[in-house]
């Protein structure tokens, strides 16, 4: 008759621990470079609309944003309305500066997005002011910046 | 006198609490982090005018003109008109192929015109857009379907971007120069 043998597994129960500091420093590095640590200084409000035939900006760095909105003087106290890029308010009389950064920025990235992001407030004179400065600047792909609305199809 | 030396203690820096200083430090960052991407509404400009060059010219019937005053009135070529109009406006215009005579003659040759007042305000101006947009998606989706996708999301899935269908049907959309309004 044959004879059975239990089988015993070789290898031991425990899991090993040895590489779990390392596993958790890739984690750790990868949130680091993923990590936006400062974003701009906001100076003007930005309540932005909703719409529903959006779509998603995927390449986050070959975006710049412009703010339009009515300036914060103080928290609830709106002014004008200003067009901040960075965390610079634009002279509302001169709007070639405008052109200026964004024209560097399409030398540096030719793929560039300008983002506009436009308080719901804000009338279309000033969004037409900026949209012919980009055009002289030759920055032409933008994206008129909106939240997503209920019911959104995102394409 | 003379000490005797003591034995050196082990000179290596602990590292068994290496880990949970890692850990410490990757639930920072895991807070922080927020990994937002912006939506919006996609549109490429047009170049900047060329004085030699004159701009095409577009046949009335292919242009469907749509007018916003300040108060947010709409003209859809030159009748009153609502919002929620406009939609099914667009629709129509870019697939008539040519059986209204004063609808366009094709889509590739449609061209949805957007004007406003300099005092518009900009909400008002998004909605209207996000309605001419809706309408190209549901021509888009109206012609997936007949090639048996479930929608054009489906149909992008499979046939990338650019596409038949996209060229079949371009998005024209022509924002001019807002008035300077009263």
């Amino acid at each position: 008759m044959a004879h059975f043998k239990k089988k015993q597994s070789g290898t031991s129960q425990e899991i090993p621990t040895t590489s779990m500091p390392d596993i958790i420093f890739i984690l750790l590095i990868f949130f680091m470079v993923v990590t936006v640590l400062r974003e701009v200084e906001l100076l003007v409000r930005q309540d932005l609309t909703d719409a529903e035939n959006i779509e998603r900006i995927e390449e986050k760095r070959l975006v710049s944003y412009i703010y339009v909105g009515p300036q914060v003087v103080a928290p609830g106290v709106y002014g004008d309305t200003r067009v901040q890029v960075d965390d610079a308010l634009v002279d509302p009389n001169d709007f070639r500066a405008i052109q200026n950064v964004m024209r560097q920025r399409r030398t540096d990235e030719p793929r560039l997005i300008v983002s506009l992001r436009v308080d719901y407030e804000s009338e279309m004179g000033i969004v037409s002011d900026i949209k012919q400065e980009l055009r002289l600047a030759d920055a032409l792909r933008i994206n008129y910046s909106t939240r997503r609305a209920e019911g959104a199809t995102e394409l | 006198m003379l000490k005797k030396k003591r034995p050196r203690e082990g000179a290596e820096i602990p590292s068994s609490s290496l880990a949970d200083i890692a850990f410490l430090l990757l639930v920072f960052f895991l807070v922080v982090t927020t990994i937002d991407v912006d939506t919006g509404i996609g549109l490429v400009l047009p170049p900047p005018p060329d004085p030699e060059q004159p701009p095409p010219e577009v046949r009335e019937r292919n242009m469907l003109t749509i007018l916003m005053n300040a108060q947010g009135a709409i003209l859809i070529n030159e009748e009153r008109a609502s919002v929620q109009d406009v939609q099914d406006r667009v629709f129509r215009h870019v697939t008539n192929n040519g059986e209204n005579p004063n609808l366009s003659e094709s889509p590739q040759q449609a061209v949805v015109s957007i004007k406003t007042d300099r005092q518009t305000e900009y909400e008002r101006f998004v909605e209207m857009l996000d309605e001419v947009i809706g309408a190209y998606r549901s021509i888009w989706s109206t012609e997936a379907r007949q090639l048996g996708y479930r929608d054009y999301l489906q149909y992008r899935t499979v046939e990338g971007e650019p596409n038949p269908i996209r060229r079949q049907f371009p998005m024209n959309i022509s924002l001019a120069e807002p008035d300077p309004g009263s």
